[in-house]
């Protein structure tokens, strides 16, 4: 559990960051230049998030208090990532290398750690970490820069790409547990009433996306409260 | 914008995603035992990202049929299993072939 087999491993989760950073980069070269874009990625690290915040951002009506809350919200799965991530962590790993690392609590990249059979140390995580990180970061750049310059009907194409990707991550969820699918169908109803009923059309966009999720997720936890990992009934049974 | 702002913004975002990772992972050690929390949270990145995607896809590209088009192949596409990027990849090529190409015959 080196450094650089945290590096080696870290590798195709760095690709697939490129490839998703990019079209983050190219969504935000319209709104800033390259170097502001690449800098919100090279201190957020986090996809839908960015996505959220630069919408917020790009709203002339948006406010720091809504990105504060959109923020949390939306990325508030890191803080149980991270709840899990520290039953797994190697001992020596201590409070100033936690505060250290933290940044790289990230889907993937907490998901490669925790799969690991021996516990994480801190070389390891920070190994983990580099190539994801180039990777964001670099495609953002690239992205920033060839938004600036691609022709309109290439931009215009690549556009979606971040909901391709979304569609990617919610619809096999969709397809494996009837829960989901009902929760995100709420959402969707949700979001088309604050798009299209006039007496919410005040509300801004980072407001609307965190009430439909709200409404949504805390209407699936009343009526289809998940059932206990089986990953944590395993560790109950190896403790016992 | 101006540069104040957004560096606000950055700030604001980048502490509050930084203060989510980094305060559970140096001070708990248990696990949350609520399981209606537990499934609050479980439900959250899918009903977020939902929200984000729907109606906000129709309105990204030149015209709403690309978008609505758009959208129908990627859920295709990942009912197939194409991934991420292969998903992404059928979005963008199908909002393509609708705003830049059709324009050429009709």
């Amino acid at each position: 559990m080196d450094f650089s087999k945290g590096v080696k491993d870290g590798l195709p989760i760095g690709l697939g960051y490129f490839a998703v950073s990019f079209s983050f980069g190219i969504a935000g070269s319209k709104f800033f230049s390259w170097p502001l874009v690449t800098l919100i990625s090279m201190t957020n690290l986090t996809s839908a998030g960015q996505f959220a915040g630069l919408q917020i951002m790009a709203d002339a009506a948006g406010t720091f208090i809504e990105m504060a809350i959109a923020t949390f919200f939306i990325n508030l799965r890191y803080s149980l990532m991270a709840i899990s991530l520290s039953q797994k962590v190697a001992p020596n790993f201590g409070t100033f290398k936690r505060l250290l690392l933290a940044t790289g609590i990230t889907d993937e990249i907490y998901a490669l750690a925790v799969s690991q059979t021996s516990p994480v140390t801190a070389r390891y995580f920070a190994g983990l970490m580099v190539l994801p990180y180039i990777g964001w970061s670099s495609g953002t750049l690239c992205g920033a820069v060839c938004g600036e310059i691609l022709p309109a009907v290439v931009t215009n194409a690549l556009g979606v790409a971040l909901y391709g990707m979304f569609v990617a991550i919610v619809v096999p969820q969709m397809k494996a547990s009837r829960p989901t699918l009902v929760a995100v169908l709420i959402a969707i109803a949700c979001s088309f009433a604050f798009k299209f009923v006039p007496a919410l059309s005040g509300v801004t966009v980072g407001f609307a996306i965190i009430i439909c999720a709200l409404v949504a997720s805390l209407l699936g936890a009343a009526f289809f409260p998940i059932k206990d990992e089986p990953k944590d009934s395993s560790e109950q049974g190896e403790a016992a | 914008m101006s540069l104040r702002d957004y560096l606000v913004f950055l700030a604001v975002m980048a502490g509050v995603t930084y203060l989510l990772r980094a305060v559970p992972f140096v001070l708990l050690k248990g696990k949350i035992k609520s399981r209606f929390w537990r499934s609050f949270l479980a439900y959250v990145p899918y009903t977020v990202l939902a929200a984000m995607t729907v109606p906000a896809i129709f309105y990204s590209t030149e015209s709403k049929a690309s978008g609505a088009c758009a959208l129908v192949t990627a859920v295709v596409a990942s009912l197939c299993r194409l991934g991420l990027v292969g998903v992404a990849v059928v979005a963008c090529c199908t909002v393509l072939c609708i705003d830049g190409l059709l324009p050429m015959f009709f």
